[in-house]
């Protein structure tokens, strides 16, 4: 029996992308493209993807692309889509297309704005939990105890101390009618979730934990497999939050974080104290996504 | 034509809404808030049909606009002091992008010390990104003005942003009767924008992808021969205004009784109509002065500044700012141009009026006299730059 192909078959991203050998983003991006079609219109800040569609004239994007500022993404797609409300395109999606520290750290004002005013848009924080473009620094979105190249790790352990910031439950306090994460590893999710997205009106965010082989430190033939692991590891966890109810849409059986840490150079160093204390915050966590299942499941 | 008092701010709001702006991302601040309430108003009573996004940010402002403009509709913005510094990096952007927002700024000090009072440091501090630059001295140049930038702006070989600025306080909250022109008329002169590229579903592209240094090179030597051919178009927009409204404002500068005058006096916004009225009552007095009033800064009125050398003995600017280490940019801009020019007048630089001190006859007056004096004597021990009015311990009292 032949599996039926739910990913649509149109490649709105041709190859030629400068991105690295086993990149998560470029796959991210392929994806939400396919979900998406033609009338769509991205927004790119400065990030891996302001970059890797190629050298001017070439663009290995087959949808309309503006370059945007830094922390701008949130107020330009706003502006895209006033403008397209102005001209009477309002069937155009309009998408802003943002790394994790053009999200969670310097664009978060910008997007506070746009789900305050809840604009007809869907931002996607492609989350490689670092500044990946500029050379794996640190941004709020890099977990505890990884290495970056601001967070070394020398003599003194000066590795991340602080959590990965939780964007999906800031954007939840902004009230907006549908938050979702997804994972390279899983294109068909990926796909059903940025279609429902579009099919929403008001402001919509998906954050796509996409691997970085590079700033990871990390075999590229693992960007798929990682994924897996990242999940069952509970490192990264896939649910939708659909006007104020969470559902957990994958809930795979638990495996040991330090088999997911060291398959990558970024956590190798850590001890493994240090390893149980953050998988006992991380257990934590995904408990508590079941439990906000749980308790707003009548609101479904 | 109706005839009615407005403030600065309302005849921006006006301005806005005649040129039928079709987008407006908008933050407040002080002294601009009333002209996002009088826009909220009018589209509140149905007079105007706009995309009002009350953004969180002037920064935010200024990046929906230029979004905004790259998908093809008409874009305007309003701000001051603060808001214009946040917009900073936003207005360099909308140059490169070539998107033809239209800006008013309302010229107002930056702190510290707070001060919300007139100063020109907020508009002369962005000299360098791009943006066209109109300076405005009364309310019916403001109105006007807002629909002639989008004219500008938006022709096919020029394509950049443009910056209008009113005084704070002294236009921004003054009224003044004004000339609301008939929108059909504003109509015809200023078709719908329709820019040749934009994002298009159509027909995709990408817009401030990345270049290698050959071609940026070529796109910021582009940028400048658009700012270059701006002048031409500026002198032909204000005489095409002339021909419906019969109003002018002298093209790329506003010269008042030059024609014989020894000895002028250059300078930009309100201060300029004290330092007018002054002048026609020395002329009364058989002086030979007059005075040149900056209306584009962004491109400069090179032309303008050479054609007065060539007739005048001595030149004093006036700068409502300060370039802290060397000059008022006004002063530096004049001098720049009569480096390379055969006739070069006596120049002295008055800093004046700085975060909206009073600029009354009497200074004007003084100026002129100082003026006269230095051209005979040597600029003395106060050398070129000369920051007029300074209490130094005095209290305000006993200056006045």
């Amino acid at each position: 029996m032949m599996a039926k192909l739910t990913i649509p078959e149109e490649e709105l991203m041709s190859p030629g992308h400068m991105g690295c050998l086993g990149c998560g983003a470029t796959q991210a991006m392929r994806y939400v493209l396919k979900a998406a079609g033609r009338r769509t219109i991205l927004s790119i800040p400065a990030c891996c993807w302001a970059v890797m569609p190629g050298v001017w004239p070439n663009t290995c994007l087959q949808v309309p692309e503006l370059y945007t500022p830094f922390e701008t993404t949130g107020a330009s797609i706003s502006g895209i889509r006033a403008a397209l409300d102005a001209l009477g395109q309002e069937d155009i999606n309009v998408i802003g297309f943002a790394g994790d520290g053009g999200t969670a750290d310097i664009g978060i004002q910008a997007l506070s704005g746009t789900a305050d005013r809840q604009d007809n848009v869907l931002y996607i924080m492609y989350d490689n939990e670092a500044y990946m473009n500029t050379g794996i620094q640190r941004s709020g979105s890099t977990p505890i105890g990884t290495w970056t190249t601001t967070t070394p790790v020398g003599s003194t352990q000066e590795w991340e101390k602080s959590p990965k910031k939780n964007m999906t439950a800031i954007m939840a306090a902004h009230g907006i009618p549908y938050i979702a994460t997804a994972t390279t590893g899983y294109p068909e999710d990926i796909i059903k979730k940025v279609t429902k997205a579009l099919s929403i009106k008001g402001t919509k965010f998906m954050q796509i934990f996409s691997p970085c082989p590079t700033g990871w430190k990390m075999d590229p033939a693992l960007t798929v497999s990682i994924t897996k692991e990242a999940l069952s590891s509970r490192a990264f966890n896939l649910f939708e939050i659909e006007n104020g109810a969470y559902k957990v849409t994958m809930k795979p059986k638990k495996t040991p974080l330090k088999g997911y840490l060291m398959k990558q150079g970024r956590f190798r160093h850590m001890p493994d104290d240090l390893i149980a204390e953050v998988e006992a915050d991380l257990d934590s966590a995904y408990e508590n996504l079941l439990h906000l299942e749980e308790c707003t499941r009548k609101k479904a | 034509m109706v005839k009615e008092l407005l403030t600065g701010n309302k005849a921006t709001a006006y301005g806005a809404m005649l040129a039928r702006a079709q987008v407006i991302p908008a933050y407040p601040i002080t002294p601009q808030t009333t002209i996002v309430e009088r826009i909220a108003d009018l589209i509140s009573e149905g007079r105007m049909e706009t995309k009002f996004v009350k953004v969180e940010s002037e920064h935010s402002a200024m990046a929906a606009a230029v979004a905004a403009s790259n998908t093809g509709a008409r874009a305007f913005t309003a701000t001051s002091s603060h808001g214009l510094a946040l917009m900073h990096e936003v207005l360099i952007w909308a140059a490169g992008a070539r998107t033809p927002v239209v800006v008013v700024n309302v010229n107002r000090a930056l702190g510290p010390p707070w001060s919300v009072w007139a100063d020109h440091q907020d508009a002369m501090a962005q000299r360098d990104t791009g943006i066209l630059q109109f300076w405005c001295e009364n309310n019916q140049e403001i109105l006007d003005t807002v629909i002639m930038a989008h004219k500008v702006a938006e022709d096919p070989d020029i394509m950049l942003p443009a910056l209008i600025n009113q005084d704070a306080f002294f236009l921004s909250h003054t009224s003044e009767p004004v000339d609301v022109p008939d929108q059909k008329m504003v109509d015809d002169f200023l078709p719908p924008f329709n820019p040749k590229e934009k994002l298009d579903v159509d027909d995709p592209k990408g817009f401030g992808s990345l270049v290698m240094p050959p071609q940026y090179m070529e796109f910021r030597a582009n940028m400048a021969r658009s700012m270059d051919r701006a002048r031409d178009l500026i002198r032909k927009v204000d005489k095409e205004w002339e021909g419906l409204t019969g109003r002018s404002y002298g093209g790329m500068m506003d010269m008042y009784r030059c024609e014989d005058a020894e000895s002028i006096l250059f300078g930009a916004g309100t201060m300029m109509s004290t330092a007018k009225d002054v002048v026609d009552d020395m002329r009364n007095e058989g002086r030979k002065v007059g005075i040149a009033r900056l209306r584009i800064f962004r491109p400069f009125p090179v032309d303008e500044i050479r054609y007065l050398a060539d007739s005048v003995k001595a030149i004093g600017v006036m700068d409502r700012t300060y370039t802290f280490g060397q000059g008022g940019p006004l002063y530096n801009e004049v001098n720049a141009q009569l480096y390379n020019h055969t006739n070069q007048p006596f120049t002295k630089n008055y800093v004046i009026g700085v975060g909206g001190r009073d600029v009354v006859p009497r200074h004007i007056r003084s100026l002129f006299d100082d003026l006269e004096k230095v051209r005979e004597n040597g600029y003395g021990e106060e050398g070129e730059i000369h920051w007029w009015g300074l209490l130094d311990g005095k209290t305000p009292r006993e200056e006045m």
